[in-house]
C-alpha cells in the first residue's frame, strides 16, 4: 500500500520539484534521479508482490471520504485547467469546451447524487497491474533518461520554439502519476481523475512546440479523447444509477459480468478505443507526431495508449462471449487491417510507426474483444513487446534525425556503415515487431489458434482469422522495405555523421537489450505476471477455463531460431569471409568505388533506386475513409448491441 | 516426436538438397520438351551448382554472404519443423524470415537490378502470405490441429473439404516456385529487363548456397502439397503431389509475365475466393 503511494506520489512531488528547479544543471539531475527511483519503485511493487493473487487494498471510513473528495476536486481542477487551454480554439473546435463542460456536470451527477455507491477497496495489485507498472516505471523511466540530452538538443536546433523545458519534465511525471493512478485504481471515478489528466498531459507535450500544427494537432487529440471522456463519464452516471449494477468498484464491474454489466463497460470501451487510437478515432496519434521525439515514444510505448488498451483487456471478461464483444474485436481488426495496408504509402519514419502502433493495438482490442484465457495471453505479452520495441524504434529514428537531419526512410540509406550502432538498434526493434522469433510472432501465433475457436456467431472466428492474415501480410512489406534501406550499400561516399549521445546510446543499449530478453525470457513472463491474473479470472468462471501454456516443442523451435539470430552474426564477425569486393552490377562501366556508371560521352552518372510505396494499390485516403466508417457503424453497433 | 519423424527431419538436411534438385533437373528437362528442345541432363542442377563453388565469389558488401546464410538456416529450419511433423504455422513464420533474408541479400547491394527485384520479391511475398497463412488455418479446422504429424493422420476426406484451399495454395505455388507469369522477381533468361533480379549481385559460392536454399524450398513446399493427400496413404499421396507439383511446369510454359499490381489484386482475390469461403463453409460439410 505505502509502495502504490509512493508511485502514484511520487512522480506529483517530482513534478512540481522539476517546475521550480532553479538551474537547468540541478533540474536534469533532479529529472535523472528521480526516472532512476520511479524504475527502481515499480521494481520493488513487482518483486513485493510477485505472483501473488490480486490484492485489494482497503482504507479507513475517514480516508476514503478524502479520497473522495480529492478526486472529485481535483477532477474539477483538471476541468478548469483544461477550460482555460480552449483560449485559442477556432473554427470547428468551439466543441472542446462544450464537451469539457458535458463531461464534467456527467461526472458531478454522479459524485454528487444522493449516496453514490461506497468504495471499499480504492487500490488493488493484480499480475497484469505489476506487468504494467515495470512497462511505465522502466520504459518510461528510460524514456525519460533519453529525453533529458534530447530536448537540450532539440532546442538547439529548434529555433523559434519557447524553451519551456521545466513544464516540460514537470508534465511527463505528472503523466507518470496518472498512469500509475490508472493500472492501481479500483475507484472508478479515481481512474476517471487520472484517465482526463493523462488527456491532458498529452495535449499539452503534443502541442508543445507552440506552432500552429502543433496547436491544431493538440486540439484533435484533446476533442477525440474528450469523446470517449463523455462516454466513460456516462458509464459511470449509469454505475452511479442503475439499479441492478450499483458499484463504484473496477473488480465488481467485471466480476458481476453478463448483461447487466456490458452497458457500463461499453461505454467505458469507448473511451478506451479513443486512447488507444482505433478508428474511427486514430487520427489524434498521427497528429501526434509533431512533438518532440521522446513525447511519441512516450505516447505510443508505454504511456497514453496502453492506458487504453489496458483497459479494454481489464473489461474482456464482461465482454467474452457476447456480440458487443465481438464488434469490439472487429473495431479492432478493421483498424488493424486498414492501417496496417496505409503504413506502406509512408516515407515519412515516424509516420510508419504510428502506423504500425495503431495496427498493433488493434490487435490488442481484437484480443481483448475476444476474451479467452490465451487471447488476454496474447493480449498481455503483445502489450510488453510492443512497449519495449515501439520505444526502441522511436527514440532510435529520433537521433537518426537529430544525426542525419531528416526521418524519410529513403534517406536512411546505408545507415548500416555510416552508424552502425543506431542501425542495429533500428533493426532490433523491427525484428521485434514483426519477425520470428520475436515476440510478436509468438503473440499472433496465439491468437490464429484463439481466434479458430470462437463460436459466438457462426464465421465471427473465421473473419477475425482472415483479417489477420490480410493485415500480416502488409506489415511484413512495409518493415522489411525500411531494413532494406538500412542495409543498402550507399551509393557514394556519404559524409560522416556524429556518434550518439551517452545517455541516449544507454537508453538504446538497455532498450535493445530488453527486446531480446523479454523474447528469450517470456515464458517466464507468463508464469510470474501473466498466469497469476488469469488463473485468477478462471477460477472465478469469468472467462473459460482454458490452457495457455506453450508447447515445448514451439518453444525449443523459437530458442533454435534466436540462438541463430545470434549466433550466424557472431561467427561471421569472428570469422569474415575473405571475398572480393566489387560495386554493383549497373549493366555499364562502373566509375570505380561508387553506384554510377560512364555513360553516353563519357558522363558520369548516378544510378537510384527507390523503395515502393504502392500508392497506385493503396489509396491511402480512400482506405481511411473507409476504416473510419466501418469501425465508427462498429462502434455504434456494439453501444446499440449491449440495449439489445 | 517419433524416431521415424526423427529420422525423416534428418534426411530432409541430409537429402533434401538432392532430391530438390532432381525436382529442378527434371523441371528444366520438362520444360525443354514443351519447348521441343532435347534439354539438359536431369543432373544439371547439381554440376551448375558444383561449378559455382569452384568459381570466384565477388561481394558488394561482405554482409551479404551473412543475409545468405542467415537465408539458407531459416530455409533448413523450416523444414525440419515441416518434416519432424511439427508445427505447420512455425513452419511458415520460418520460411518468411528465410524469404525476408534473401530480400535484404539482394537489397544491401547497389545495383538497381538487384532492387527492383528485391523489391518484387517483396510485393510477392505480400500476394501470397494471406493464402500461405489459410493453408494451416484450414488443416486446424479440419484435422484440429497445426501438427504435420497430426495432419497426415487425419481423414482422407480432407482434401475435399480443403478443395478451395488447396486451389489456392496450388496458385500460390506458382509464385513461391517463382514460375510466369508471377516470375517477376527474378528472370531466368539474361535479356529481360531485371537481368537476374534478385540475384543479380550475388556470385559464385553464394550464388551456389541460394540455388541449395531453393531447393530445399522446393522440397517443403512439396511436403505441403503432400499433407493434403498425406491421409490417403503414401502411394497415393505421393504421385499425386508430384504431378500437381510438376503441373506448374505447364503453367510456367503457358503464361507470359504479369505486372506487380495484377499479381496482388489476382492473388488477394483467389485467396478471398477460395481460401475465405473455404473456411466460412467448413462446419457444413
Amino acid at each position: 500500500m505505502l509502495l502504490i503511494a509512493f508511485l502514484i506520489g511520487f512522480p506529483a512531488l517530482v513534478a512540481l520539484a522539476v517546475a521550480v528547479a532553479p538551474t537547468a544543471d540541478l533540474r536534469s539531475q533532479l529529472v535523472r534521479w528521480s526516472a532512476v527511483a520511479l524504475a527502481v519503485g515499480s521494481a520493488v511493487l513487482a518483486a513485493a508482490y510477485f505472483r501473488s493473487e490480486p490484492l485489494y487494498f482497503s482504507v479507513g471510513e475517514g480516508l476514503r471520504q478524502l479520497l473522495d473528495l480529492a478526486f472529485m476536486i481535483g477532477g474539477l481542477v483538471v476541468a478548469a485547467v483544461l477550460l482555460f487551454s480552449c483560449r485559442r480554439v477556432k473554427g470547428k473546435e468551439w466543441a472542446i469546451p462544450a464537451l469539457i463542460v458535458l463531461q464534467t456536470s456527467l461526472i458531478l451527477v454522479a459524485e454528487l447524487g444522493p449516496a453514490h455507491p461506497v468504495v471499499e477497496n480504492p487500490f488493488y495489485v493484480d499480475g497484469f497491474s505489476l506487468l504494467m507498472v515495470l512497462i511505465i516505471g522502466l520504459v518510461g523511466g528510460l524514456i525519460t533518461l533519453y529525453a533529458i540530452r534530447y530536448m537540450r538538443d532539440y532546442h538547439a536546433h529548434a529555433n523559434g520554439v519557447a524553451d519551456r523545458q521545466p513544464a516540460f519534465f514537470a508534465v511527463v511525471f505528472l503523466f507518470f502519476t496518472a498512469m500509475f493512478g490508472i493500472v492501481l485504481t479500483n475507484h472508478i471515478t479515481g481512474l476517471f481523475f487520472f484517465w482526463e489528466i493523462t488527456t491532458f498531459c498529452s495535449f499539452w507535450l503534443i502541442s508543445y512546440s507552440g506552432t500552429d500544427e502543433a496547436i491544431r494537432n493538440g486540439y484533435r487529440a484533446l476533442a477525440l479523447n474528450l469523446i470517449g471522456g463523455v462516454c466513460f463519464a456516462a458509464g459511470i452516471v449509469w454505475m452511479t444509477y442503475s439499479p441492478d449494477l450499483r458499484t463504484w468498484e473496477l473488480d465488481t464491474l467485471i466480476a458481476s459480468g453478463g448483461a447487466v454489466a456490458l452497458i457500463p463497460a461499453a461505454l467505458i470501451a469507448v473511451a478506451g478505443l479513443t486512447k488507444a487510437a482505433q478508428m474511427p478515432f486514430h487520427s489524434w496519434l498521427l497528429g501526434a507526431m509533431v512533438a518532440p521525439t521522446p513525447v511519441s515514444a512516450l505516447l505510443h510505448s508505454s504511456t497514453m495508449v496502453k492506458a487504453g488498451v489496458f483497459i479494454l483487456v481489464k473489461l474482456a471478461p464482461v465482454f467474452h462471449g457476447t456480440v458487443p464483444g465481438l464488434l469490439l474485436a472487429l473495431i479492432g481488426g478493421v483498424t488493424f487491417l486498414a492501417t496496417s495496408l496505409i503504413a506502406i504509402n509512408q516515407r515519412n519514419a515516424k509516420l510508419v510507426l504510428a502506423y504500425s502502433t495503431i495496427a498493433n493495438l488493434g490487435l490488442i482490442v481484437m484480443c481483448a474483444g475476444v476474451g479467452t484465457t490465451a487471447t488476454l495471453w496474447a493480449a498481455i505479452l503483445l502489450i510488453l513487446f510492443h512497449a519495449v520495441a515501439k520505444a526502441l524504434l522511436f527514440l532510435s529514428v529520433g537521433s537518426t534525425e537529430h544525426l542525419i537531419g531528416s526521418r524519410d526512410i529513403e534517406d536512411m540509406e546505408g545507415l548500416v556503415y555510416r552508424q552502425p550502432i543506431l542501425a542495429m538498434t533500428l533493426m532490433v526493434g523491427m525484428l521485434g515487431m514483426f519477425l520470428a522469433p520475436f515476440g510478436m510472432l509468438i503473440s499472433k501465433y496465439t491468437c490464429f489458434k484463439a481466434f479458430l475457436t470462437v463460436d459466438v456467431f457462426p464465421g465471427g472466428g473465421v473473419l477475425l482469422l482472415v483479417i489477420l492474415a490480410f493485415g500480416s501480410a502488409p506489415t511484413l512489406f512495409f518493415w522489411t522495405k525500411w531494413m532494406g534501406k538500412l542495409v543498402a550499400m550507399p551509393r557514394r561516399e556519404q559524409p560522416r555523421i556524429g556518434a550518439v549521445p551517452g545517455e541516449e546510446s544507454f537508453a538504446l543499449l538497455v532498450l535493445t537489450a530488453a527486446t531480446y530478453i523479454s523474447c528469450v525470457l517470456f515464458p517466464v513472463v507468463d508464469w510470474a505476471f501473466i498466469q497469476p491474473f488469469t488463473h485468477d479470472l478462471m477460477m472465478s468462471g469469468l472467462i473459460p477455463v482454458g490452457d495457455d501454456s506453450t508447447p515445448w516443442e514451439t518453444v525449443l523451435m523459437m530458442t533454435l531460431m534466436l540462438g541463430g539470430l545470434f549466433l550466424l552474426p557472431l561467427l561471421f564477425w569472428l570469422r569474415p569471409p575473405k571475398f572480393t569486393p566489387i560495386s554493383g552490377y549497373l549493366s555499364g562501366a562502373n566509375v570505380a568505388g561508387s553506384a554510377s556508371y560512364r555513360g553516353a560521352m563519357g558522363a558520369e552518372r548516378e544510378v537510384a533506386a527507390r523503395g515502393y510505396y504502392l500508392t497506385t494499390l493503396i489509396d491511402e485516403q480512400r482506405l481511411t475513409r473507409q476504416g473510419v466508417l466501418a469501425a465508427g457503424a462498429l462502434t455504434i453497433a456494439m453501444l446499440a448491441g449491449t440495449l439489445a | 516426436m517419433s524416431y521415424e519423424t526423427l529420422a525423416l527431419a534428418a534426411a530432409f538436411i541430409v537429402l533434401g538438397p538432392l532430391v530438390g534438385g532432381l525436382l529442378a533437373g527434371i523441371d528444366r528437362r520438362l520444360t525443354a520438351r514443351m519447348q521441343s528442345r532435347q534439354g539438359p541432363p536431369i543432373l544439371q542442377p547439381f554440376y551448375d551448382v558444383l561449378k559455382l563453388f569452384e568459381k570466384d565469389t565477388t561481394i558488394v558488401t561482405s554482409l551479404q554472404t551473412l543475409y545468405v546464410w542467415c537465408f539458407l538456416f531459416f530455409m533448413v529450419i523450416s523444414g525440419v519443423i515441416l518434416y519432424l511433423g511439427g508445427d505447420l504455422l512455425i513452419s511458415l513464420f520460418a520460411l518468411t524470415v528465410s524469404g525476408i533474408f534473401l530480400v535484404l541479400t539482394a537489397e544491401s547491394t547497389n545495383s538497381p537490378y538487384s532492387k527492383i527485384g528485391s523489391a518484387r520479391e517483396l510485393v510477392l511475398m505480400m500476394a501470397y502470405e494471406p493464402m500461405l497463412i489459410m493453408v494451416p488455418l484450414g488443416f486446424f479446422l479440419v484435422a484440429g490441429s497445426f501438427r504435420a504429424a497430426d495432419i497426415a493422420a487425419g481423414d482422407p476426406s480432407q482434401v475435399i473439404q480443403l478443395l478451395g484451399v488447396l486451389i489456392g495454395f496450388l496458385f500460390i505455388l506458382t509464385i513461391k516456385l517463382r514460375k510466369s507469369p508471377f516470375d517477376l522477381s527474378s528472370s531466368h533468361h539474361g535479356h529481360q529487363e531485371l537481368v537476374k533480379g534478385l540475384t543479380t549481385d550475388i556470385t559464385g559460392s553464394d550464388l551456389a548456397l541460394v540455388e541449395i536454399g531453393h531447393w530445399y524450398e522446393n522440397v517443403i513446399l512439396l511436403g505441403w502439397l503432400y499433407l493434403f493427400f498425406a491421409p490417403l496413404g503414401v502411394l497415393w499421396a505421393l504421385p499425386i503431389a508430384l504431378v500437381l507439383f510438376f503441373a506448374e511446369v505447364l503453367v510456367d510454359n503457358t503464361n507470359a509475365r504479369l505486372k506487380w499490381g495484377t499479381t496482388v489484386k489476382a492473388s488477394w482475390w483467389v485467396a478471398g475466393l477460395f481460401g475465405v469461403t473455404n473456411l466460412l463453409v467448413l462446419p457444413f460439410i
